[in-house]
């Protein structure tokens, strides 16, 4: 009981001790441009929370992340676009439109026009879309590769169809140059500062939903499903809708971070939704570890500042670096970054002669994730 | 039990959290209205007191356009260095900060906005394909700075923080027409990929093509970078067209000539006027596969102006005896030093006065003599067609006789009236 407590509390100082860094720290210490860009870093990692759940809990690959991400983020811009153009065009219709379409708002963008209803469809058009797929794919037992190759599948067939369509949806160009959000003028750096606040609650409020999961008997039953699908079934559970559920989570997640996404980048294109930024995603969720709670944050957030420092120096570098972190991560520490601590005193318990009783499962998501690590990777 | 505890635990933290974001955004909304009027991204950054200025270049270093992109770097550096080497601009030295696109719109947009506010660079050049241009003319609009875009476009653009040096549709486009067209030319079959620049090309020579009385046999668009032409240029081969305008970019041109030779088709038979195909990108198709066919642009390496003498020289001292020179280099070359003529007139590096002295500022340029047009921020240029020859180079057939004015709305055509609104 009493360890119970002590955990117990070092998770609330941990989360505060985030929300401190986040909210408080670096405001403060970053200049605008460095502010918007760990903003669109949060995002990557509000996606990689989900890819943690779906993945590193239930066992999902999902190489289609980038979907849902795209949806949220082109549900925004959509919205972003013609309340733009209500405001400052005068015509109501987006400028592009006018430039390579018919000069018409066609009819399936009307109803982001509304600025409630985009809102619910953000969250609802990933989690139906989620929905759908899961119970198509899972109640079907379809599983492992097949899983990961139908979602990379969805990922670039997303993509060529983004690309298609130039008049409605930008094509390659995607979607750019918004001006207000919400009323807001996006050029007013207090107005940057909300958005970016408004992404780094939404990270902490989605790293508390994943602990809840995690902790309850929902993600127990998740992680039994990861392990022994056949013997959870027998139990008398639906191992189907478990990963359904889990599914829509995730892809909820990435829907909210993709429209978060759009005002702090201020565009959104084909290449941020395809195959590549899909398999990206997966990347820093992989090294940072994919079982545990923080791993997937800590590995998105530092992989997205690695590349950005990396990429500017030396720009072709990056490519193959990040190729051969997978490789090292995946071949030689499968549990990612979060696994070190354990796989050092694991060493040193060998070197001692000593053997741990337990392997230190990874269904115990705060064992190896003790949230106090927050500040280390954050602050880097 | 052990979960609802923890349960109750998070509340408090999941309701502090909000409250603390809500308190944070609460005393910095501005008013809704303050977005129509001011412009308050733009307060400049850039420090001219020193003895250097800083300048940004942007371009692909990385992905699939940076074996097009690292041509352009290559010869901005070799103005940079030029400039500097003459005294700087205004008795200041270019101070470069190169930045990498990565052949993805976000990355150009995001990196722009480090060169202009964090880098405090006073101009920026760079840029390729219309997504990247797309992705950072809100960036350099919402910021007041100033960008250099080097190459040939689908027009239908005029933004006063970009200043276009390379072709638009009336500089590059309409001019072949009008040399197929002259060259008796009835019917042609547009072949492109598809994205923004070859749709919107083909509309236009749709509408050329109904205005004068040329056939439009078929009209083709392949994914960028797909390699698979053997349906395409079958129906091509069907169509017996007089000539074929291709508007393909990349690899995709690798794939398309070799098939369109192995179905029998020549540049005798059926020629190919391509618009994306320079000095550069000839080595890389196969020269055996595109030898003796038609090119649209502004500048090739073989010109016989003073100008370009020095250049490719320059160059090929820099860069190596094997290098080549091609439009888009000619005019991101070209872009550095018109900047440092407008700087000049100016007096000064800030934009809006940068921006006030653009009109009429010209250069000696490779491709002969350019002039900013003030109100749509193109440069004059004068369109000429080439001909693929046997060293892979490209000899001038046809030549516009002066300089054409550039007009991105096509609005001195009648026939291009429903193009542009």
């Amino acid at each position: 009981m009493s360890t119970f407590l002590q955990s117990r509390w070092s998770v609330l100082a941990g989360f505060a001790a985030g929300a401190v860094l986040l909210l408080v720290a670096a405001p403060a210490a970053l200049s605008v441009f460095n502010l918007a860009l760990l903003g669109k870093f949060i995002c990557f990692a509000i996606v990689a929370v989900g890819i943690g759940l779906a993945w590193g809990r239930g066992g999902m690959l999902t190489l289609g992340q980038g979907v849902f991400f795209g949806l949220g983020a082109y549900i925004m811009a959509m919205h972003l676009k013609l309340a733009d153009a209500a405001l400052f065009g005068g015509s109501g219709v987006p400028d592009f439109m006018s430039l390579y379409g018919s000069g018409e708002v066609p009819g399936w963008w009307e109803p982001f026009r509304s600025p409630v209803v985009t809102l619910i469809a953000v969250v609802l058009v990933p989690g139906l879309v989620a929905l759908v797929l899961g119970l198509a794919v899972f109640k079907r037992r379809v599983k492992g590769a097949y899983f990961a190759i139908l979602s990379q599948a969805l990922a670039a067939a997303f993509a060529v169809f983004l690309i298609g369509q130039q008049a409605t949806t930008g094509g390659s160009n995607g979607l750019s140059g918004f001006r207000s959000f919400f009323g807001f003028d996006l050029k007013d750096p207090s107005n940057k500062l909300m958005l970016y606040s408004i992404a780094a609650v939404v990270l902490l409020l989605a790293l508390a939903a994943a602990r809840q999961l995690m902790r309850s008997r929902f993600g127990e039953l998740l992680v039994a499903v990861r392990d022994q699908e056949e013997r959870v079934r027998f139990l008398g559970y639906d191992p189907a809708t478990i990963k359904t559920v889990t599914y829509v989570i995730a892809a909820v997640m990435a829907g909210i971070a993709g429209a978060l996404f759009v005002p702090i980048v201020g565009i959104v294109s084909p290449a941020d939704v395809g195959v590549i930024p899909s398999i990206a995603f997966l990347i820093g969720v992989a090294i940072g570890g994919r079982a545990t709670l923080l791993g997937p944050v800590l590995g998105a957030l530092s992989v997205a500042i690695a590349q950005t420092s990396l990429a500017s120096t030396f720009p072709s570098f990056w490519v193959y670096f990040q190729g051969l972190l997978f490789v090292l991560v995946i071949g030689f520490m499968p549990g990612g970054l979060a696994s070190l601590p354990r796989l050092i005193s694991q060493l040193k318990q060998r070197r001692t002669g000593q053997r741990s009783t337990a392997p230190a499962p990874a269904a115990t998501p705060d064992s190896a994730t003790a949230p106090t690590t927050i500040p280390e990777g954050a602050s880097r | 039990m052990r979960v609802s505890v923890t349960k109750r635990a998070l509340m408090p933290l999941a309701a502090a959290a909000i409250v603390t974001a809500l308190a944070g955004c609460g005393s910095q909304i501005s008013d809704p209205a303050s977005a129509n009027s001011t412009a308050s991204g733009g307060s400049s950054c850039v420090d001219t007191s020193g003895s250097s200025v800083k300048v940004g270049f942007i371009n692909s270093l990385s992905g699939t356009m940076a074996i097009s992109e690292k041509t352009v770097f290559d010869s901005l550096s070799l103005a940079a260095e030029e400039i500097n080497a003459a005294g700087g601009v205004m008795g200041k030295q270019l101070q470069v900060v190169s930045e990498d696109g990565a052949s993805e719109p976000t990355k150009f947009a995001e990196r722009a906005g480090k060169l202009i506010q964090q880098d405090c660079t006073a101009a920026v050049f760079g840029g390729w394909t219309s997504s990247s241009r797309k992705a950072m003319l809100p960036v350099f609009e919402a910021n007041d700075a100033l960008l250099f875009y080097p190459v040939q476009y689908e027009g239908l653009e005029a933004s006063k923080n970009i200043f276009y040096t390379g072709a638009t549709t009336n500089q590059q486009i309409i001019p072949a027409l009008d040399y197929l067209a002259e060259q008796g030319t009835k019917s042609i079959y547009l072949v492109g990929s598809d994205y923004v620049f070859p749709r919107t090309a083909n509309k236009i020579i749709q509408a050329y093509a109904a205005a004068h009385g040329m056939k439009v046999l078929g009209e083709d668009y392949a994914p960028l970078g797909s390699t698979e032409f053997s349906t395409i240029v079958n129906k091509v081969r069907d169509s017996k067209a007089d000539a074929v305008f291709n508007t393909l970019n990349g690899d995709s041109n690798v794939a398309f000539f070799r098939q369109y030779k192995s179905v029998g088709l020549s540049a005798e038979s059926m020629p190919v006027v391509s618009v994306s195909i320079a000095e550069e990108e000839v080595p890389g198709v196969g020269l055996d596969n595109v030898k003796g066919q038609l090119t649209a642009w502004d500048y090739y390496q073989t010109l016989d102006t003073p100008a370009n003498k020095k250049f490719v020289a320059a160059f090929k001292a820099k860069f190596g005896a094997d290098r080549v020179t091609s439009d888009p280099m000619e005019a991101a070359y070209t872009s550095l030093y018109l900047w440092k003529a407008m700087v000049e007139k100016a007096g000064s590096f800030e934009v809006d006065k940068v921006q006030a002295a653009a009109g009429g500022v010209s250069f000696e340029a490779p491709e002969g003599t350019v002039t900013v047009d003030g109100e749509n921020n193109h440069i004059t240029k004068t369109p000429r067609i080439g001909k693929i020859n046997s060293e892979g180079l490209i000899d001038t057939v046809w030549s516009s006789p002066k300089a054409v004015e550039p007009d991105p709305f096509l609005a001195s055509y009648d026939w291009a009236k429903d193009l542009a609104k």
